[in-house]
C-alpha cells in the first residue's frame, strides 16, 4: 500500500459561506483573536441582475511544491511525507519567510512570536479523528481523506465532480481542490 | 476503511471513555500518518457534556468540553436530530455568550431616571423582595392583570408559570406579532395547523426549493441548511425570489430579483400559470380541498403579463418558473420564511404559499411538508391555577385582529398606554427579549415603559431594555443552568436535556431558580412543588418511561418514529371547518377580508429614498450576539448594500463616490437619524431597495463591544403597517435616504 496523501476537498456547491469552520478551528486549535487558520471568500462576478456566485472556504493548500517550507531558513517549516504541511513553533524565529512566499495568505504571525497556519488538525487525525472544521461544517462541504486511496471519500469525489485549484498558474501542486 | 461513517467513531459521554473506544481499531485508518511535532492544543473536554443551544431558538444538541473547570469548545452532539453533529458558527459560540466580560453578574436596581442606566449592585434577597413588593402591590392596586410578560428563550417557562399563577394571561413574545405569526394564520386558514417549531419542511427530499423572500443560508437554521445542501448535493434546484442576490440565490437555477413588496402578484401569477396549463395535483385536490372553482375563477386574469409591471419579472419567467416548480411536485417546497411581517398583507401573502402547496400536493408527502407530533411527556403536577384572568389586554376593544392566534407582543406595548384596551398594563417582566430592538418604533417601547409602575429584567447581558428596569436580574446563561426539556414534533420525536456544564459564574442564577423565588416571596409556592429544575425535568421524563441517567449521558433520547406524510402510510386530516384544504376561506369571507388572496400594490417611498430591508447573518441572532466578542472574529458589524449603479448616481456624493467600506448615515422618512454604518456597494441588490443585517446599533452602555458598532434597522422603523387580520406588524414600509459623514473613516 503507498503512503497517504492528504487533501482536503471543497463543495463550493453547497457552501453557504456560514464561518462554522473559521469559529470551530478557532475555538479546536485555542488561535489568538487575529488569527485565522481558515477564511471564507465569497466571489461574486457579473453584473446585476446577471450575477454569479462562489464560496469558498480556504485555508493552507498544503502544497507539494510548498514554497514557505524552501523558504524558511530554520527548518521550521516543513512538509510530512503524508503531505501534509506544517511548522514547528520549536524552531520558528518568526521571520516571516514563509509569509512573503506563500501566495494564498495562509499564515499570519502567532502573537507569541511563531507563524501559524493550518495543520489539517494534525493532532485529531493521529486521535482517529477528522479536522475540526470538516467535523462542523453544517453543509458538509469540507471533505478530507486520503488521495492515495481509490476508495477514500475524497478520491471518490475528485473523481465524479469537477473541480479546480486555486492560483494554479503558480505551479505549486495544491492539495485543497474547489468541487465546482 | 474509508467508507465508515465519520458518525460511526465519534462518540459522546467522557473523553476517557470516547478515545478508549476510538482506541485501535480506527488508527489504522491513518496508519500512514507521520508522528507530528505538532503540540495538541488541549481542548478536548476532560469531561464532555450534552445539552442544547440557547444562541438562537433553534435548540441544537451541542456537546460542551470541559477542561479543568472551562469551557474550551463546544462540538455538535451526533445524537441529536437537529444537529447531527453538526453547528452553524453561533453554536460554536456559545463560549462568547459564556466568558463575554459584560455579563449582569449582579443583581440590579434602578437609581436613575428610567432609560439612563443608574443602577446599584444589590443582594438577591434585596432585588427579589423588591421584585415581590412591586407585584404585591400592584395586584392589590390594579389586579394581577396589569401584570405582563415578555418572554424569548427556552428558560422563559419558568416566568409563564409564575405570570399564570399570579393571575395574568398576558404572556407574549415578539416571535409571534413581530415574526411567525402571519405565515401561522396563513396556514391555520389553509390546512387546519400552523407550521410551528422547527418548521416541518422535507427539505433533504424535495426536489424543488423555492425561497421566497427568506433567505436560508444566511437565515442559518441549522437543521433546514444541512438538509438544502443534501438537496443541492442529490441534485435538487433552487428558486430563489429576492431583491438581494442572497447566499442561496447564487446557489439558484432560477433568481428572481422581484420588486420588494409585490410578492403576492407572483404567487397569484405562478397560481395562474399552474391552474390554466392544469400542471397542479388534480387528485390530490379533487381529494382534499375544496374551494377550487373560485380559485380558479380569482386567477383567471392573474397571468404573469398582468404580474409584470407590478413585480418587474418577465412574463415568461414569471411562467417558466412556475412550470419548473410544478414539474418537481409534489416534492416541491415554496417555503414560507420565518420572519413574515413584512407589509400588513402578510397573512394573505402566506396563504397565498399555502395554497400554492396545495395545488402542488406538497403538504403531507414526502419532499414536502410532514406532519409530525412530538414525544409525549407528562406535565409536572402543581396546583391549577385558580385566578381566571381577564381577558388579554393586547387587541383595542378586542375587536381588531380577529385571528390572532397568540397574545401580540405589540398589542401589549399598546395596552400599556393607549386608551381604548379593556385595561391598562401597569408592570412588565421581560424575560430574555430586548423590546427596544425586537418591537418596531423604539420611541413607542420607551414611552410605554415610561408609564409604568414597575418593571422588572431577567437577562444575561445587559441590553437596551435591561437600562429601562426598575430591577435587573441576572440570568446565567444555558450553559450553567438546567431547564425544562425540550420535545417538539419532529419527524424524528426525541426529547433533549439542557443541564449545566458548569456551575454559575458571578452572581448569576438560573430562571427557574428566580421564579421559584419571586412565587416564594409572594404566596404562590404551592405552583413551585419541584425543589429544582432538575426534579422538574426528571420527573417529567421518568413518568414518560424514559431513562434520565441515559438522557444526561447522551443528551437526546429518540421516541417512536410515526408515519409523518402520505407516502409513509399517514392518513391526510385538515382541522378547518369544512375539513378540507380550504382554497377558499368562509371564515376569512364571514369576517369581512377576501376569502382568496387580493394584491394591491405596495406604497411607494418619497423621491429619492429606498426602502429599507433587513435580515440575517449566519454568525449572529437579532441583537443576541452582537457583542459576543467570538463570534464578531468574523463579523462584527452590520453593513448597509446599496446598488452599484445607484451609488454612482447618489445624492449628497458627487464630490466623493459612495465606496464599498465609507461609513454612511441613514435618514428615514420621518427624518430619523441612524447610527453611522459601513456602505456595501454591491451589484447583489435592486436599486430600489437598501439591506442591512438586523439587530447592530446597539446603545447600551453595558454592551461596551456592540454598542456603537452598526446601525439599527429597528431605530428607523418609525412606521409599521399592522395586519388586519391577526396583528402582526408589517416592518419593511419605512424608507431611507443615505447622507454622507463630513470625516470619512477609510
Amino acid at each position: 500500500m503507498s503512503r497517504p496523501r492528504y487533501v482536503m476537498t471543497v463543495d463550493t456547491k453547497t457552501c453557504v459561506g456560514c464561518n462554522a469552520c473559521v469559529l470551530a478551528c478557532k475555538s479546536e486549535n485555542g488561535l489568538p483573536e487575529q488569527g485565522y487558520r481558515d477564511w471564507i471568500v465569497t466571489e461574486t462576478t457579473g453584473a446585476f441582475p446577471n450575477l454569479f456566485q462562489e464560496i469558498r472556504s480556504e485555508r493552507c493548500n498544503h502544497c507539494d511544491r510548498s514554497p514557505c517550507v524552501s523558504a524558511c531558513p530554520t527548518g521550521a517549516s516543513y512538509r510530512q511525507e503524508d503531505g501534509i504541511v506544517l511548522v514547528d513553533p520549536a524552531k520558528c524565529t518568526g521571520c516571516k519567510a514563509c509569509i512573503a512566499a506563500c501566495p494564498y495568505g495562509a499564515r499570519y504571525v502567532h502573537p507569541r512570536g511563531f507563524v501559524d497556519k493550518c495543520t489539517f488538525c494534525v493532532h485529531r487525525l493521529t486521535a482517529g479523528k477528522q479536522p475540526a472544521c470538516v467535523d462542523i461544517c453544517p453543509t458538509d462541504s469540507l471533505t478530507f481523506g486520503d488521495l492515495n486511496d481509490p476508495r477514500s471519500a475524497v478520491s471518490r469525489l475528485l473523481k465524479s465532480r469537477r473541480h479546480k485549484t486555486l492560483l494554479p498558474e503558480e505551479g505549486l501542486l495544491p492539495h485543497v481542490f474547489f468541487l465546482i | 476503511m474509508s467508507d465508515i461513517s465519520r458518525r460511526s467513531f465519534i462518540k459522546i459521554g467522557t473523553a476517557g471513555a470516547g478515545a478508549a473506544a476510538v482506541g485501535s481499531g480506527l488508527l489504522s485508518q491513518w496508519w500512514g500518518l507521520d508522528s507530528s511535532a505538532m503540540p495538541d492544543p488541549q481542548t478536548d473536554g476532560d469531561q464532555v457534556i450534552p445539552t442544547f443551544c440557547e444562541l438562537c431558538f433553534w435548540k441544537c444538541g451541542v456537546l460542551a468540553h470541559v477542561r479543568d473547570g472551562r469551557v474550551t469548545k463546544i462540538t455538535g452532539n451526533p445524537e441529536h436530530p437537529l444537529s447531527r453533529g453538526r453547528l452553524c458558527p453561533r453554536g460554536t459560540g456559545g463560549i462568547g455568550l459564556l466568558y463575554d466580560p459584560d455579563r449582569l453578574k449582579k443583581p440590579l436596581v434602578r437609581t436613575g431616571k428610567r432609560g439612563a442606566e443608574q443602577f446599584t449592585e444589590v443582594s438577591w434577597d434585596a432585588a427579589l423582595d423588591r421584585v415581590a413588593e412591586g407585584m404585591l402591590r400592584l395586584r392589590e392596586r390594579h389586579g394581577p392583570e396589569a401584570l405582563a410578560l415578555f418572554s424569548h428563550g427556552y428558560g422563559g417557562s419558568w416566568f409563564k408559570h409564575l405570570l399564570k399563577a399570579y393571575g395574568s394571561a398576558n404572556i407574549a413574545a415578539p416571535s409571534y406579532a413581530q415574526c411567525r405569526g402571519p405565515r401561522e394564520v396563513g396556514f391555520e386558514l389553509t390546512f387546519g395547523q400552523g407550521l410551528g417549531s422547527p418548521e416541518p419542511l422535507d427539505i433533504e427530499n424535495t426536489r424543488c426549493l423555492t425561497l421566497i423572500g427568506g433567505h436560508l443560508g444566511e437565515n442559518m437554521h441549522n437543521t433546514q441548511v444541512q438538509d438544502m445542501a443534501r438537496a443541492i448535493s442529490r441534485g435538487a434546484q433552487l428558486v430563489v425570489v429576492d431583491p438581494r442576490f442572497s447566499t442561496a440565490a447564487g446557489k439558484a437555477k432560477y433568481w428572481l430579483p422581484i420588486k420588494p413588496g409585490t410578492d403576492l402578484a407572483l404567487l397569484l401569477a405562478w397560481m395562474h400559470v399552474i391552474i390554466s396549463e392544469k400542471l397542479y395535483d388534480a387528485d390530490y385536490l379533487q381529494q382534499h380541498a375544496i374551494g377550487f372553482d373560485q380559485l380558479k375563477a380569482h386567477v383567471a386574469d392573474k397571468t404573469p403579463d398582468w404580474a409584470y409591471p407590478h413585480t418587474g419579472i418577465r412574463p415568461e419567467l414569471i411562467a417558466e418558473t412556475a412550470r419548473f416548480i410544478a414539474g418537481a411536485k409534489p416534492a416541491s417546497i415554496i417555503h414560507p420564511g420565518r420572519r413574515t411581517t413584512w407589509y400588513g398583507d402578510d397573512t394573505q401573502r402566506q396563504r397565498a404559499v399555502a395554497i400554492l402547496a396545495a395545488l402542488l400536493g406538497s403538504w403531507g408527502r414526502r419532499g414536502g411538508f410532514l406532519l409530525p407530533s412530538g414525544m409525549d411527556l407528562p406535565a409536572f403536577p402543581y396546583t391549577s391555577y385558580h385566578h381566571k384572568p381577564k381577558t388579554i389586554a393586547d387587541k383595542p376593544k378586542q375587536t381588531l385582529y380577529p385571528l390572532a392566534g397568540e397574545t401580540l407582543a405589540s398589542g401589549l406595548c399598546d395596552a400599556t398606554m393607549k386608551g381604548d384596551f379593556p385595561y391598562n398594563l401597569k408592570g412588565w417582566i421581560v424575560y430574555g427579549s430586548n423590546l427596544i430592538q425586537a418591537l418596531p418604533d423604539p420611541r413607542q417601547t420607551q414611552k410605554a415603559i415610561e408609564g409604568l409602575e414597575f418593571m422588572v429584567a431577567v437577562d444575561v447581558l445587559p441590553s437596551e431594555i435591561c437600562g429601562w428596569a426598575d430591577v435587573v436580574l441576572p440570568e446565567c446563561t444555558y450553559l450553567e443552568r438546567c431547564d425544562d426539556v425540550h420535545a417538539p414534533s419532529y419527524k424524528e420525536p426525541y426529547v433533549a436535556v439542557r443541564q449545566p456544564v458548569i456551575e454559575p459564574m458571578y452572581d448569576a442564577k438560573p430562571g427557574w431558580w428566580i421564579a421559584r423565588e419571586i412565587a416564594h416571596r409572594i404566596g404562590l409556592e404551592d405552583y413551585f412543588p419541584w425543589k429544582d429544575s432538575f426534579e422538574y425535568a426528571k420527573h417529567r421524563v421518568k413518568q414518560a418511561g424514559y431513562s434520565c441517567a441515559e438522557l444526561q449521558k447522551k443528551g437526546v433520547l429518540r421516541g417512536k418514529q410515526v408515519p409523518v406524510c402520505q407516502e409513509e402510510g399517514l392518513a391526510l386530516s385538515f382541522d378547518t371547518p369544512s375539513g378540507k384544504i380550504e382554497l377558499h376561506s368562509e371564515a376569512l369571507k364571514n369576517l369581512g377580508f377576501h376569502p382568496i388572496p387580493e394584491y394591491s400594490p405596495p406604497e411607494e417611498g418619497p423621491p429619492g429614498m429606498f426602502r429599507l430591508l433587513f435580515g440575517r447573518a449566519p454568525m449572529h441572532t437579532f441583537g443576541r450576539t452582537s457583542n459576543n466578542r467570538f463570534l464578531s472574529q468574523v463579523f462584527d458589524e452590520n453593513e448597509v448594500w446599496i446598488n452599484s449603479r445607484v451609488a454612482r448616481g447618489l445624492p449628497g456624493f458627487e464630490e466623493r463616490p459612495l465606496k464599498t467600506g465609507d461609513k454612511v448615515v441613514l435618514v428615514n422618512q420621518d427624518g430619523v437619524k441612524s447610527n453611522p454604518v459601513r456602505a456595501r456597494v454591491t451589484e447583489r441588490i435592486r436599486g430600489d431597495c437598501v439591506y442591512m443585517v438586523h439587530g447592530w446599533g446597539h446603545t447600551a452602555k453595558g454592551l461596551r463591544y456592540a454598542r456603537g458598532r452598526g446601525a439599527s434597522d429597528s431605530e428607523l422603523i418609525t412606521r409599521y403597517k399592522v395586519d388586519p387580520i391577526m396583528g402582526g406588524t408589517g416592518m419593511n414600509v419605512n424608507f431611507v435616504r443615505l447622507e454622507p459623514l463630513p470625516e470619512q473613516l477609510s
